[in-house]
């Protein structure tokens, strides 16, 4: 079966992200003052191949832990959903 | 003589440089060693050179850190031998966990590419012990991610053992926020492990080992190398 692992990465909240609070600001500057704060962070999509969903989602936690995120600056997020639409 | 190896990954753009002030200036055996190698035999030092190796992916430094020849910087390192990372080298330090922390974008967001100062706050390592304490080098950084991170647990750990081996500082040696070009954590440019065997700095002193080029500032650090291995030997 296959599955699909969304990931997003952002940095931890104890981290200044440098990119978000640029982008916060450009807002501001925009008159969005509701806007009280902005994480940058990156999006990964990963299809992965397993015969059940506690396999892929071990799979995704590994690679996260091993090359995706740094955890000495990152954290991240994880969903994981059988693959619809049958394969070609 | 001394044997000098420079590590080249896709995307290496300083190796020649690190090349090129080693031989002309150190010691004439010096190799390129391609990342894939699996072995690396006989060296005494081993440069992991500037540049973008993967192009950056992901983040900088972290696909490089699983390059085959990383294992063996990794039991070189381990065996006390001399390891340098400079500006990409360093951030591939941090990702394969030979240093401690890591590298954020620069809190300007702008790739900076300029000479700084750098203070010596530790002269005992042997990629110092040409320089004196607190003596202030002039030095060129070319980066968009030296933001040094450490959490705090992390920097008190730096300073206990004496870790932090370069800061950014104005040209009379004063560390202060307005010479912090990137945001780092106290002006850090360069540290080492515990063991001092391992250094990682932004700026690039092989790109100043020429005094044509304006600055020889950088030779110091190759003539400490030098220097140390000659008395270990």
């Amino acid at each position: 079966m296959e599955f699909v692992a969304n990931i997003v990465v952002t940095l931890k909240p104890s981290v200044l992200d440098p990119q978000g609070v640029t982008v916060k600001e450009a807002l501001h500057s925009m008159d969005y003052h509701a806007v009280e704060d902005v994480r940058m962070g990156k999006f990964m999509e990963l299809t992965i191949k397993a015969d059940s969903e506690q396999q892929a989602l071990d799979q995704a936690h590994e690679v996260c832990k091993r090359l995706l995120v740094n955890p000495v600056i990152e954290t991240y997020t994880l969903n994981i959903k059988a693959q619809t639409g049958g394969a070609v | 003589m001394l044997r000098f190896g420079v590590v080249v990954f896709p995307g290496s753009n300083c190796d020649h440089d690190c090349f090129y002030a080693v031989q002309q200036f150190i010691s004439e055996d010096v190799e390129f060693i391609w990342h894939k190698s699996h072995e690396i035999h006989d060296f005494d030092c081993i440069i992991l050179p500037g540049g973008f190796s993967y192009g950056d992916y992901l983040r900088t430094g972290a696909i490089a850190r699983f390059s085959p020849v990383i294992e063996q910087v990794q039991k070189f390192a381990e065996s006390g031998k001399l390891v340098i990372g400079i500006c990409n080298g360093f951030q591939i330090l941090l990702e394969c966990g030979l240093l401690p922390g890591a590298m954020l974008r620069n809190t300007s967001l702008r790739f900076i590419c300029k000479y700084v100062n750098l203070k010596t706050v530790n002269e005992k390592t042997p990629f110092t012990s040409s320089i004196a304490r607190d003596q202030v080098l002039n030095i060129p950084v070319a980066h968009g991610e030296g933001n040094y991170y450490i959490d705090p647990e992390g920097l008190a750990d730096l300073k206990r053992n004496n870790q932090i081996v370069f800061q950014y500082c104005d040209e009379q040696g004063n560390v202060n926020d307005a010479a912090n070009p990137n945001g780092s954590v106290e002006n850090i440019a360069g540290i080492c492990n515990k063991a001092g065997n391992v250094l990682g700095m932004m700026p690039h002193p092989e790109r100043c080992c020429d005094p044509r080029l304006g600055s020889s500032d950088g030779l110091t650090i190759f003539q400490s190398i030098m220097k140390s291995l000659t008395v270990s030997q």
